[in-house]
């Protein structure tokens, strides 16, 4: 008993508010890129491998952007851009001929697409990590830190983006054939949507997600070719224990993982605290391997 | 025996023949060469169980592999003078570990999210290897000497690259064999119709689960197996091979190659491992290599996914 008095006591409340912080930061980048996942894997049945290259592409465009113009805003917005017309792109061509084939072949493919956007950008970028400075560089103080005022900003505009996508598949006319076409892709079809064009809509759009992800990101941990696999990885977590093609479930289970994560980090090294959501992972494929948050059918 | 066996034996003798002559012949470079795109091959092939004929899709394999490479490891760094069957045994024991681990969880999903936590699960093996420093040598790997090739109390001979290529012959052809009969054996053939049709599957009332079970630790012991031998012919293991991209090279491997054929597979990690050679040695050693190897994968993916010897694939199997 002593022990865990002592352990309680030995949890530095400080220490735990600002992981609290930094866990919901990243979790609401990560929540981002996850949505973009779900989306396409909810709507075309795609597990979209190359979901991290996308990210880290994102990034890069963000770095080249940043320093031709020094705006940081417009780089965001510019790579959003690029990166949902290289998703078309890619959509139209890869992806197209392999409708109505097994899903398999769709996880295979962009596995493929991954290999060649990362190893483009090895190519062309090098290993060397590159940053962008914050566009905002205020602080303000929390306990003996001067937390950056960019890091909550970030955490509302992920926030934001992903709101106004609910908004729009809500209400949107495409939104709304979005949806249609999630619930009867045959019907919809019948009723005059373009459903192949629909399917390219929605790879753009994820695609413009996680390229936004990788700008916002960029000032808080760098930019590297490799950085794809981490990020796709984590995601890839975030929508099993979610519950696959679930937008809300992925939501809240990337900021659990990432709060957890950043509360496991207090005490082990941050490259062991990634045990922590493989944990989750494991437990959740235990108890309930549909996801944690998935609605009993 | 019919027409049908008769050509099968053939072609499978002469193949030998080939490759038993080969190291003596080539210079070498290629004769490393040749006997690791076997290992490779082997490591392929092990998943091609998976994903050719159960009809899974391995993302993971790394796992099997590196802790087949670091069993091996444990068993020559720790038992002196280094002895080959005591490192197939450890390794072996850390592939099935790992494999039985990754099963357990990994088969009570399907089909994509099989791909995915195999994945996962590979990774968690990854993060252990990388950051546990004092027992395997964290991001340096662990380097060991090469292990005689002894039959306790008739011989004992040093490996030289020749009879090392012999040796991964023989195991990979042992492989190759009992794979072979096991996908033709009753238990392979429930496997198929699992690949075929999984809700009939159960409702006849085979244990389907299980039956996966069975399949990935098979295909993990093998991939394990391909661990130890590229751990005996490099005389190193390092956290690299358990990364990812393994994983992912053997889903090339298998597509390039033709996926339910178990030859296939290895056609096609020579097909990458030469593909690879040429172009640096055409383009230079930094020429990002898997970007047009990339390119091959995808285009096989859309206009040939049965792969190079898909067309073989009926005769194969018969």
């Amino acid at each position: 008993m002593d022990a865990v008095i002592g352990f309680i006591q030995a949890i530095p409340l400080d220490l735990l508010i600002i992981q609290t912080v930094n866990g919901i930061v990243t979790g609401m980048i990560l929540a981002l890129v996850a949505s973009g996942l779900t989306l396409i894997f909810g709507i075309m049945d795609v597990v979209n491998f190359a979901h991290g290259e996308l990210f880290m592409l994102g990034a890069y465009l963000g770095v080249i952007v940043v320093a031709a113009t020094g705006n940081f805003w417009l780089g965001l917005i510019m790579s959003a851009l690029v990166v949902a017309i290289l998703g078309a792109a890619l959509q139209v061509v890869t992806l197209r001929p392999l409708i109505g084939r097994d899903p398999l072949n769709t996880i295979l493919v962009t596995f493929g697409i991954s290999l060649i956007l990362q190893n483009y950008a090895l190519w062309q970028f090098g290993t060397v990590t590159r940053k962008i400075t914050e566009p905002i560089s205020s602080y303000f103080t929390l306990f003996y830190l001067q937390y950056p005022w960019y890091r909550i900003v970030v955490t509302g505009l992920s926030a934001a983006i992903i709101g106004g996508f609910w908004l729009f598949l809500k209400y949107g006319k495409f939104g709304v054939w979005i949806r249609a076409t999630t619930q009867d892709r045959v019907m919809a079809q019948a009723m005059g949507i373009p459903v192949p064009w629909v399917f390219t809509g929605v790879f753009a759009i994820g695609a413009a997600m996680a390229a936004a992800s990788g700008v916002l990101f960029a000032p808080l941990g760098g930019v590297a070719p490799t950085m794809g696999l981490d990020w796709v990885l984590k995601a890839f977590i975030v929508v099993v224990v979610g519950g696959m093609g679930n937008l809300g479930g992925s939501i809240l289970a990337a900021i659990l993982i990432s709060l957890l994560e950043a509360y496991a980090s207090i005490w082990v090294d941050p490259s062991r605290a990634v045990i922590v959501s493989f944990v989750v992972l494991i437990l959740t494929l235990l108890f309930r391997p549909t996801g944690l948050f998935a609605t009993p059918k | 025996m019919t027409r049908h066996t008769k050509i099968y034996w053939a072609g499978f003798a002469v193949l030998m023949a080939v490759l038993i002559v080969a190291p003596l012949v080539l210079p070498e470079f290629w004769r490393r060469f040749l006997t690791e795109v076997l290992i490779w091959g082997l490591l392929a092939m092990s998943s091609d169980l998976l994903i050719g004929y159960t009809g899974m899709v391995s993302f993971g394999h790394s796992a099997f592999f590196g802790l087949g490479m670091y069993g091996a490891a444990a068993a020559l760094l720790m038992v002196s003078p280094p002895n080959l069957w005591l490192a197939i045994g450890f390794g072996l024991i850390g592939a099935a570990g790992a494999a039985l681990f990754v099963a357990y969880f990994s088969t009570r999903l399907r089909d994509i999210y099989f791909a995915i936590t195999t994945l996962i699960f590979s990774q968690i093996f990854y993060v252990i290897i990388f950051t546990w420093t004092k027992v395997t040598g964290g991001e340096n790997g662990l380097i060991f000497t090469r292990p005689h090739f002894s039959i306790p109390l008739l011989f004992d001979i040093r490996f030289t690259s020749t009879t090392l290529h012999w040796f991964v012959l023989a195991v990979v052809t042992g492989s190759y064999l009992i794979l072979r009969r096991v996908t033709q054996s009753p238990f392979g053939m429930v496997l198929q119709s699992i690949r075929e049709n999984e809700a009939r599957t159960r409702a006849i009332g085979y244990p389907v689960q299980r039956y996966k079970i069975v399949s990935v630790m098979l295909s993990g012991i093998f991939a394990g197996l391909a661990g130890v031998l590229y751990a005996v012919q490099n005389e190193f293991a390092a956290p690299d091979f358990v990364y990812f991209v393994t994983s992912g090279d053997t889903v090339i491997f298998n597509v390039l190659g033709g996926i339910g054929t178990l030859v296939g597979p290895i056609v096609g990690a020579g097909f990458f491992q030469l593909l690879r050679e040429l172009m640096s040695r055409v383009f230079g050693e930094q020429f990002p290599y898997l970007i047009p190897l990339g390119f091959i994968f995808i285009a096989m993916i859309i206009f040939l996914p049965q792969g190079l010897l898909g067309f073989a694939r009926r005769w194969l199997n018969k």
